[in-house]
């Protein structure tokens, strides 16, 4: 009866405060749509129902669910009372409550004093869930924290390992700046203890305390390196956890224990398993040969090698020889065989993941004959639940492109049930797809027919897709396959049908002119399909491959602009693009309806329909103005363009939604840790990187900025336009980019700089060199403009008919049958397809790359950038300023979160037009709040700037919540000077002196020039405006892409095409006063160079020479 | 690793949180929420979503969504695979993981989230540990804790955690000392292909520390394998036995697959004829199931669900066996025909009633059978022996064999 009798001494009046209060919960409990909410408590224990009967008033408060702010200090007076007892039980009761509360992520934060005088507890439960509580609210309450401390440090020097364990795991739980020395001389303690479970809990707090305080690295290193000594299976899984997160990059730890901890692994437990499987995997393929390095060579992608173009000589000699041309027969390394044995039982292990990870190592690890081993446990895998289903999936999606025999005897267990959810119905499909070959396509496609009657329709526009894709890779079942599809164009689903226009257009792209029956049937469905990408592509079908029906198509394009207005923007697109192909093959009929079309779409209220019209009139209709351009119009427009490549999604590694370490490996993970970092470390890492590299890549929204046209233009009208209008989309694109992403590159570049200097990034530099080479390829091949031109001139009605199409059908038939010769010709298409395939796929806009710098590849650049300069021309854009490259974002700290007190605040300088005024620096301010409390009212207080100086766009932050980051753009014009802008920062409580101060290269923004121009305003700008300077260029700068990005790292400049090769010319004007900045830099022999540069403002000049002598030579 | 758990419910009501390293405010599962809503139904969640700053993994269990919040790069499975063990230790505490016996047990769940993850890296999730470390609820322990007062909690140390052998608690003492081997194979099959998985589950009690060998009469037939932790891989490599010091209580000793090359029998076959009349509107329903090579045993529990497509609008039928239920909103036909006994066959006709105005379906339905045979393990395996080292008394042992369906699929 003592804890009812102490409830009932509550004071009186708290007593009587409550029972007003009561009757208004007790009825909004009723209301309380959950009744279930009640069990929550009642359940909370039976003693509590034996206090609730004696004292019901104040119990009934802490009962009701829908509490509201006003009540909770008494609830809380209540608890605390309880707490206060002697009574072991009242108190268990009170901690029980509480931490339901906290489970429910109520704020229980006010009751830390009173919960910490029980850390002492002696009831184990009591004491257990006291914990839970500290290790909740100690990083709020840290003075408050600090009293328990004491406590766990007598835990420290128990006798029993239990109890040492524990209290090591709380202490380092909880989240105090203050104890960090505290933690570390425990940590240090423990990892030497006898009993091998404290060392276990030593590991595990480790990177807690490295998270808490990155300063204490290298003590931590030392830690680790003597846990990582330790020979029990109990402590290897968490040291290798620790050594992961805290210093990934000192792999020479893992040499002396590689073996041992090779040994130890399938005695560890298996999360531990799973951990050091994914270290193994990454050491062995940075330490050992690749045992199918012969095969790798031989493969389509030799750029997909194993260790890539690895040019770090110092570290791995026997990787350089493997590179020569003569190499000895592979002979596997011992210690490559000891992990590949020692891992294999675990393929049997019941954890999924521990599967995926020896998979994982054996699909990387293991020469080709033996990875067949994984498939079977994979296809085990399928049997679990659907999640582990999906990733699972999407790994066998992605193996299944390098190894196909690996699964095809598993085929049949990727077939489809009704019952799976869409999710995995598509990457099953992607699978079958991959797996599908010569001999097993006939069973594939008889189960894909099945699927096509499938209700769920997002599955079949994945399976018709999928039959297309069978259709470009397996030349026997093209035929099959497209009348199959041309059946489907009569389904009654506008969706399948649509689906199905849009997978015919690409494979008759690979043989047009056996199939213009089909192209006609397809004009005819174009008054029926409303899907607006089945129209465009129809549409595009008809332009591009207008001679094969001509009669149809100028009627097509009478019927399309009749209804021009009311079509969806990709629709209106292709209208006008088959306007201006009609009129350059058929003037005689079109042109009147071409100008009718060209006339409404100048109207129109979309800027990039009106931008391609005017386009495509100064293009194909000649005027005095026009030039020179107009005679290649047709070359331009109709010249021989290659089909896509439907290919895997998955292909090159990339992961469709996330960064499962699996799939990122070939490509990113390993650049992960060998990103180069010329840069000095940032002594300050405020918070943690939210993303790791791989992650961020993973994204397909996050670099599809870089100057590729995305994917579905590059397949729906892979034409010249284009370049030109995957241009404009990126700009927009750029501005309408959230805040959010440019953290997110903020946070990904620290990251990247966190990493080890050391190593090397060959070959994510690699690919990207090759990818970009490749798009140069595509270029030229789409605008291979030559010799002469036959631009008609003729007028004449539009007069086409319907009842021609029947007597042409004949005389069609047989130009079939003759152009069944003409497929080795295809052959020959298809290989150069291959080359260019990269281009095509989804993957390359979403490819790691961040476009450093324009296209080296002149000739064809120089052609876009006469276009550009032509589609410009009439129009009022306010300047020719380029969208400027972003590979070289460098943050700068504003505030200090020491001297912000909590509040962080960094800048860089974005390298956009700054939109409301475009002679102001853009700069971009992030704001974080490290504080326990919010920020109110941020905002800038007397800008104390020099004469002429102007500062705009500053929105003041109303509140920032604890934890939040906020970004802001700041506009500044610095009148071409480098004097900083000083200003105050103001928070309802403090100001701060802030100064922003630019770098030179950052004062100027690129513009587009043409060779001609640059030289012609070089000349302007001679003499004193004329500064030359001599340097020495460094090895590992001599290389174009290395000069060119260092160059553009340093100065926002724009690359002007060169004609010559060790010559690279960069123009920008001064973001204030628009003076030209040209700088010219020359090569020679031995890594000499000289300097050029020419501006009118000498004194920006100077200073840019310096800037860029420093990038260059350092 | 593992930031922090959020439990949904159905209804999107987020009903427990736990945070391992600082607090992630719970405003990330709208990131969630925008995918459930985008995906529709919650099958097709994606299991891993990007947001801004963190990841979620989500496991579907039992209409509760575990969503574990990820803010560095962390295998996926290794997420995925915790989540569903969290759930399957609740639901070895609670009898059942559902979104009541969670809330019921709200304090236990914290306690047990606490130990299962450090830091947001995995502890201890051996369920004989942390029985050791938690005591499951009983109705007879909360009236005794009532009484005395003492804790769910247990107050000696689980010195199990120390042990070379982490699945096993220490100090087991039965006074009966049993083994029994569940052997379960499940059918699966769509079209020509079928295969068999089967499992084997142990319920083990035993005293002391047994060191127990199982041998089969014939493990040529098992093709994949999987196993629990305590098996010695290397015995079974070369002796094809399973040797291993069980866990204490119910645990899966082994998971297998049945090599393909073995035709499978499939022990039941169904005679169908669906068919939608082109004018009209109105179809023909008509199915039957009978018993094929089941060795004499009963089909049990044989239970039918066809999804209709959309344009049905209801159906009626006779069943000759059993009950029927059609849902008309989910279009889902349910026949719960029981035990099969010959040489009655049990059967379903009737007349579908179609939407007049749609048109005729496309797809003809696929039909998902259940059924159960006891005693009968569908690809012949037997256990030969179990024999018992390390230990001097002598346990009762048994072994029952159970055949399922699958996923049983058969297209119409």
């Amino acid at each position: 009866m003592k804890p009812m009798q102490r409830l009932l001494q509550l004071p009186v009046s708290a007593v009587k405060l409550l029972k007003p209060l009561c009757q208004e919960e007790g009825q909004s409990r009723m209301l309380s749509p959950e009744g279930g909410q009640q069990s929550w408590y009642n359940a909370v224990q039976p003693d509590e129902l034996k206090l609730l009967k004696s004292s019901a008033a104040p119990e009934n408060q802490e009962e009701d669910p829908a509490e509201s702010g006003h009540t909770q200090p008494i609830r809380h007076d209540d608890l605390k009372e309880m707490l206060d007892s002697n009574k072991d039980s009242l108190k268990l009761e009170a901690m029980k409550r509480i931490v339901a509360m906290i489970a429910r992520g109520k704020n229980t934060s006010e009751l830390f004093p009173a919960v910490v005088k029980n850390v002492a507890c002696k009831n184990i439960e009591v004491k257990k869930l006291v914990y839970v509580y500290l290790v909740r609210y100690a990083e709020e309450q840290q003075d408050l924290a600090l009293l328990s401390i004491s406590t766990f440090q007598r835990g420290l020097k128990d006798p029993n390992q239990l109890i040492r364990a524990s209290a090591l795991r709380v202490l380092s739980s909880i989240r105090v700046t203050i104890i960090v020395p505290i933690m570390m001389l425990a940590i240090k303690e423990a990892a030497s203890d006898m009993s091998p479970y404290v060392r276990k809990t030593a590991a595990h707090a480790i990177p807690k305390l490295y998270s808490l305080d990155q300063d204490q690295k290298d003590q931590l290193i030392e830690v680790i390196e003597k846990l990582l000594a330790d020979k029990t299976t109990l402590v290897a899984g968490s040291v290798v956890m620790a050594f992961e997160e805290v210093c990934p990059e000192r792999i020479d730890l893992i040499h002396k224990n590689y073996r041992k901890l090779c040994n130890l692994l399938i005695d560890v437990e298996e999360w531990g398993q799973v951990v050091i499987i994914n270290m193994l995997t990454r050491y062995a393929r940075t330490q050992f040969l690749n045992p199918n390095h012969n095969e790798s060579l031989l493969e389509e992608n030799p750029d997909k090698t194993f260790y890539g173009s690895d040019d770090e000589e110092s570290k791995q000699e026997e990787m350089d020889t493997a590179l020569l041309p003569k190499r000895k027969p592979y002979v596997m390394d011992p210690d490559h065989r000891l992990l590949l044995r020692n891992t294999k039982p675990l393929l049997q292990s019941r954890n999924a993941a521990v599967v995926m990870a020896v998979a994982q190592l054996y699909f990387h690890l293991a020469p080709k004959a033996e990875v067949g081993v994984i498939a079977k446990a994979l296809v085990r895998l399928l049997r679990s639940h659907s999640e582990v289903q999906f990733v699972v999936l999407q790994n066998v999606a992605s193996m299944s492109i390098k190894r196909r025999g690996m699964f095809e005897p598993h085929l049949k267990s990727f077939y489809i049930r009704s019952t799976d959810p869409t999710q995995i119905k598509v990457l099953k499909l992607e699978v079958m797809t991959n797996l599908a070959s010569e001999t097993n396509i006939s069973i594939i496609l008889r189960e894909f027919q099945t699927y096509i009657k499938s209700q769920d329709k997002d599955f079949v526009a994945g399976t018709i897709q999928a039959i297309g894709r069978c259709a470009t890779n397996i030349d026997e079942v093209r035929d099959t396959c497209l009348n199959g599809l041309v059946q489907l164009l009569s389904n009654r689903d506008e969706l399948v049908m649509a689906e199905s226009v849009v997978v015919i257009k690409k494979l008759l792209q690979m043989q047009p002119s056996q199939h213009s029956d089909i192209i006609r049937h397809m004009a005819k469905l174009i008054d029926n399909i409303m899907v607006p990408m089945a129209r465009a592509s129809i549409l595009w079908l008809i332009g591009e491959y207008c001679e094969h029906v001509p009669k149809i198509a100028p009627d097509v394009l009478r019927k399309m602009a009749k209804s021009f207005t009311n079509e969806e923007d990709i629709v209106k697109l292709q209208i006008i693009n088959l306007a201006a192909k009609l009129y350059l093959t058929n003037s005689k009929q079109t042109k009147l309806l071409t100008q009718y079309v060209l006339n409404l779409a100048k109207y129109d209220q979309n800027y990039d329909i009106r931008d391609r019209a005017r386009f495509i009139r100064q293009l194909i209709v000649p005027t005095e103005k026009s030039g020179v351009l107009s005679k290649y119009a047709k070359k331009l427009f109709l010249a021989q363009k290659p089909a896509p490549v439907l290919e895997s999604s998955f292909k090159g590694g990339r992961v469709v939604t996330h960064g499962d370490v699996f799939i990122t490996v070939p490509d990113v993970g390993v650049s992960e840790w060998t990103k180069p970092s010329g840069r000095e470390k940032r002594k300050e890492k405020v918070e943690k990187p939210f993303y790791s590299d791989s992650e961020g890549e993973s994204e397909p929204t996050e670099s599809a900025d870089s100057e590729s046209p995305t994917a579905s233009e590059s397949e729906s009208m892979s034409e010249i336009e284009s370049a030109s209008d995957s241009r404009s989309d990126k700009e927009s694109d750029e501005e309408t980019k959230s805040d959010n992403e440019k953290n997110k590159k903020k946070a990904r570049k620290e990251k990247s700089k966190k990493r080890d200097e050391s190593e090397d990034s060959g070959q994510s530099e690699g690919e990207e060199k090759t990818v970009k080479k490749r798009k140069g390829k595509e270029e030229s091949s789409s605008a291979s403009s030559s010799s002469s031109s036959t631009s008609e001139e003729s007028s004449s009605e539009n007069s086409s008919s319907e009842s021609e199409e029947d007597s042409e059908s004949d005389t069609e038939k047989k130009s079939r049958k003759k152009s069944s010769t003409a497929k080795p010709s295809l052959r020959a298409l298809e290989a150069k397809q291959k080359e260019i395939s990269l281009l095509d796929l989804d993957d390359f806009s979403s490819s790691p790359t961040f476009q450093t710098s324009p296209s080296p590849n002149t000739s064809s650049k120089s052609l876009n950038l006469d276009l550009q300069g032509l589609t410009l021309t009439d129009t009022t854009v306010p300047s020719e300023v380029v969208s400027p490259s972003l590979g070289a974002v460098k943050t700068y700290e504003l505030l200090h979160r020491i001297t912000g007190e909590g509040l962080s605040v960094e800048y860089c300088f974005n390298r956009r037009p700054f939109s409301p005024d475009h002679t102001m620096v853009s700069v971009q301010m992030q704001f974080t709040n490290n504080s326990e409390t919010e920020l109110k009212n941020l905002r800038i207080g007397e800008p104390k700037l020099q004469a002429g100086m102007r500062m705009q766009g500053f929105k003041d932050i109303a509140i920032l919540q604890p934890g939040q980051v906020a970004a802001d753009t700041l506009g500044i014009d610095f009148c071409d000077s480098t004097q900083a802008a000083n200003f105050q920062l103001c928070s309802q409580t403090r100001q701060f002196y802030m100064s922003i101060q630019p770098p030179v290269g950052e004062l100027i923004m690129p513009v587009f020039m043409t060779e001609n121009t640059f030289k012609k305003e070089q000349g302007k700008l001679m003499g004193m405006n004329e500064i030359k300077e001599k340097l020495t260029l460094p090895e590992q700068f001599r290389s174009d892409q290395a000069i060119v990005q260092r160059v553009m790292s340093i100065a926002n400049l724009g690359r002007v095409p060169c004609g010559l090769d060790n010559e690279y010319r960069f123009a920008a004007r001064t973001v204030s006063g628009g003076a030209l900045v040209l700088v010219t830099l020359v090569t020679k022999d031995g890594g000499m160079a000289q300097l050029t540069i020419n501006c009118e403002k000498m004194v920006i000049g100077t200073m840019l020479v310096k800037d860029i002598m420093q990038a260059l030579t350092q | 690793m593992i930031h922090s758990l959020f439990l949904i419910n159905h209804t999107g009501d987020i009903f427990l949180e736990k945070h391992w390293k600082s607090v992630v405010s719970r405003s990330v599962c709208d990131y969630f929420f925008e995918a459930q809503e985008k995906a529709g139904e919650a099958d097709n969640v994606p299991p891993v979503i990007p947001t801004p700053h963190h990841y979620l993994v989500s496991t579907h269990r039992d209409r509760i969504f575990f969503v574990a919040v990820i803010q560095s790069e962390v295998p996926p499975l290794f997420v995925i695979e915790f989540l569903h063990r969290v759930a399957e230790t609740l639901q070895d505490y609670f009898g059942e993981c559902t979104e009541a016996a969670i809330k019921d047990n709200v304090v236990i769940v914290y306690e047990l989230l606490e130990e299962m993850l450090d830091n947001g890296f995995p502890l201890a999730t051996e369920s004989n540990i942390l029985k050791e470390l938690i005591k499951p609820p009983t109705i007879l322990r909360s009236v005794v804790n009532t009484i005395t007062g003492s804790s769910n909690v247990g107050d000696q140390l689980p010195t199990g955690q120390l042990s070379n052998i982490p699945w096993r608690r220490a100090g087991v003492k039965y006074t009966n000392n049993e083994a029994y081997f569940d052997v379960t194979e499940e059918i699966d099959a769509i079209i020509d292909k079928s295969e068999i998985q089967g499992v084997i589950d142990a319920c083990i009690k035993l005293t002391g520390m047994p060191d127990l060998t199982l041998s089969f009469m014939n493990p040529r037939l098992l093709d994949d394998v999987s196993f629990h932790p305590c098996v010695r891989f290397k015995r079974w490599e070369s002796e094809r036995v399973l040797s291993f010091i069980p866990p204490d209580g119910n645990f899966r000793l082994m998971s297998y697959h049945v090599s393909s090359q073995n035709l499978v029998a499939i022990p039941v076959y169904i005679k169908h004829n669906i068919s939608f009349r082109e004018s009209g509107s109105t179809g023909r329903f008509d199915v039957t199931i009978g018993p094929k090579q089941t060795m004499g045993k009963t089909v049990e529990s044989v239970l039918m669900i066809i999804h209709m497509p959309k344009g049905v609008l209801n159906m009626t039928l006779t069943a000759a066996q059993g009950t029927y239920t059609f849902d008309p909103v989910t279009k889902m036909l349910i026949w719960d025909i029981g035990k099969i006994t010959l040489p009655k066959l049990p059967t379903l006709r009737g007349v579908i009633s179609l939407q007049s105005t749609a048109p005729k379906p496309e797809e003809n339905p696929t039909i998902s059978v259940q059924f159960r045979i006891q005693q009968l393990a569908v690809s012949g395996l037997k256990v030969n022996r179990l024999d018992m080292y390390g230990e001097r008394y002598k346990p009762f042992k048994g072994v029952k064999y159970v055949t399922k369906a699958g996923k049983f699929q058969v297209r119409t």
